[in-house]
């Protein structure tokens, strides 16, 4: 139980009973759907822009502890972020959850999230709102 | 010396090489005796050649192994020898008869009747076939323990309705319908009736002409043979009416430039070189499965649901678990445990080397009706054995002190 010792800490718990932005997004610039067809997770991610930057940011969906917080904190630190700091910052939390690369300071508390790599079956999960977080921007 | 259930977990050389490993995912695919991996490699080295070609010795004695096999398919499931098509897997078995039965005979109108509780592989392929033919879907509902609400199938079953096709075993609820009744009524109404076997015919005694379908499907990999073949069972009649699903080499009687006139059953739905070798050893895992007896699977499978349920309502409050109660249950748990999500459970199960599945198992209306996007699941066959349900619960006990704060 070492690896989930390490990876399910007090900071899962709490995201997981209260995600940060878990609503709908009036106004929305993007809507952006987002989906695990392995395991039918599933989430909406909402984007409000405004000059050039992510000025709101909300999600809705049902996920496992590691989507839901990976969410969760993903919609925090994005907030007034420009569209290519947010897609830095993705590339940067995929470098650590998928390839084991050293967590970059910029993802705060989303480094509890670096043991996901060595349990590979969830990598999907805490990247499923990063994923859907690039083809919002893709809009 | 007979077989006993006691003593196969030793012709399973994966189970003996990991003896930490409490392997409860057969339902999604078993593990392979030494009989098949055998069979297969033997094949490879020996006697492989392309099958139905060369004149020469080596060929014919492929495909005399190969027809074997069918042989032996045919015996496993109480059919005739050209009612056996190989395909790759229930998947594409469903598919041939979807295209090839549906596209010509499906019209504007014409119902095809389903139920909440199938696989994707028994709702997608018709799902495509109704796009293009205008046939509309129905499905019979569920009652709350997870059975066949049959007082509906009456009212279902209109003259409108042109095949019916149903799962034989829930590969989530392990409720066994009662294909025999529902196929007997749906003939009567005069439709097609199809069987989705991928998860009925590795665990149980299976004989098409008592369930009295037109279609049974299955996959090899579900009962002990390698992935890539399986079988599409059809009636004699109702094969020598159809039309072929894929063209090409091996289904023909002859070819012009622009026009073919096609082989007779089976040959005529297995276009291109078929799946040789792993036809050959699906027949040697069929052969293995009967020297056990199916009917010895069967209640070996209803032993360990019924203990793996009795306990699991004794100790474990906290899990709730899906499918009815009764002799009409095979040996599939699906399970949640408080409000965790599936995945986190499976996940921390998988540290104490217990390998369950997590997710929607290929049945998304299913879980929609239970109201859950997903479902953990312990799955049973002939080599697991009661110790290792104790570990299961044991390590599910473990998973539920690990996670007390987040149920």
């Amino acid at each position: 139980m070492k690896l989930l010792e390490e990876l399910y800490k007090e900071i899962l718990l709490r995201h997981y009973k209260h995600p940060l932005n878990f609503r709908t997004l009036e106004g929305a610039s993007v809507k952006m759907p987002g989906v695990n067809p392995s395991c039918g997770d599933s989430l909406e991610l909402y984007l409000r822009l405004e000059d050039g930057r992510i000025a709101e940011a909300a999600w809705q969906g049902q996920g496992c502890a590691i989507s839901m917080t990976s969410a969760s904190l993903m919609s925090e630190l994005i907030k007034g972020k420009t569209p290519p700091e947010a897609l830095e910052l993705t590339r940067k939390f995929k470098a650590m959850i998928v390839d084991g690369a050293e967590p970059a300071p910029e993802l705060g508390d989303l480094r509890a999230l670096a043991g996901v790599h060595k349990l590979h079956a969830r990598v999907k999960c805490a990247t499923l709102a990063w994923n859907t977080l690039e083809e919002a921007l893709k809009e | 010396m007979p077989l006993t259930l006691e003593s196969v977990r030793q012709d399973f050389p994966l189970i003996v090489g990991k003896p930490d490993l409490v392997y409860l995912d057969s339902t999604a695919s078993s593990q392979k005796p030494q009989a098949v991996i055998e069979a297969l490699e033997r094949f490879y080295r020996e006697s492989y050649a392309n099958v139905h070609r060369g004149a020469y010795s080596l060929s014919l004695a492929a495909t005399d192994a190969y027809e074997q096999a069918r042989h032996t398919l045919a015996r496993f499931i109480g059919a005739q020898p050209e009612e056996v098509i190989f395909v790759r897997n229930t998947t594409e078995a469903l598919n041939l008869v979807a295209y090839a039965w549906g596209l010509h005979n499906l019209r504007e109108g014409d119902e095809i009747l389903l139920s909440e509780m199938e696989h994707h592989a028994n709702l997608v392929p018709w799902h495509l076939v109704a796009q293009r033919t205008g046939a509309r879907i129905k499905a019979i509902p569920l009652t709350p323990e997870g059975r066949l609400e049959l007082c509906a199938l009456d009212e279902l079953l209109t003259e409108r309705v042109k095949v019916v096709s149903l799962v034989h075993m829930s590969n989530v609820l392990g409720t066994v319908n009662p294909v025999a009744e529902v196929a007997r009524r749906a003939k009567a109404a005069g439709a097609l009736v199809v069987v989705d076997g991928a998860q009925s015919a590795p665990h149980m005694p299976i004989d098409v002409k008592a369930l009295g379908a037109d279609f049974f499907a299955f996959s090899g990999h579900k009962m002990c043979g390698p992935t890539g073949a399986g079988v599409l069972w059809g009636r004699a009649e109702v094969l020598q009416e159809l039309p072929p699903f894929l063209g090409g080499g091996e289904m023909i009687l002859e070819v012009h430039v622009d026009r073919s006139s096609y082989a007779r059953p089976p040959q005529r739905f297995e276009a291109g070189t078929p799946p040789i070798a792993e036809a050959i050893a699906l027949g040697a895992a069929a052969e293995y499965l009967m020297g056990v007896g199916m009917e010895q699977i069967w209640q070996h499978d209803r032993a360990l649901v019924e203990y793996c349920l009795k306990r699991l309502d004794e100790e474990l409050p906290e899990v709730r678990t899906f499918g009815p109660r009764g002799k009409d249950r095979g040996g599939v748990v699906a399970f949640s445990l408080g409000s965790l999500h599936a995945h986190d459970v499976a996940c921390a199960l998988d540290q104490y080397g217990i390998a369950v599945r997590a997710g929607h198992h290929c049945a998304q209306p299913l879980h929609r009706k239970l109201g859950l996007a997903s479902t953990a699941r312990a799955s049973f066959y002939l080599y697991t054995t009661f110790e290792e349900v104790d570990r299961f619960i044991e390590g599910l006990k473990q998973v539920r002190e690990f996670f007390k704060d987040w149920l």
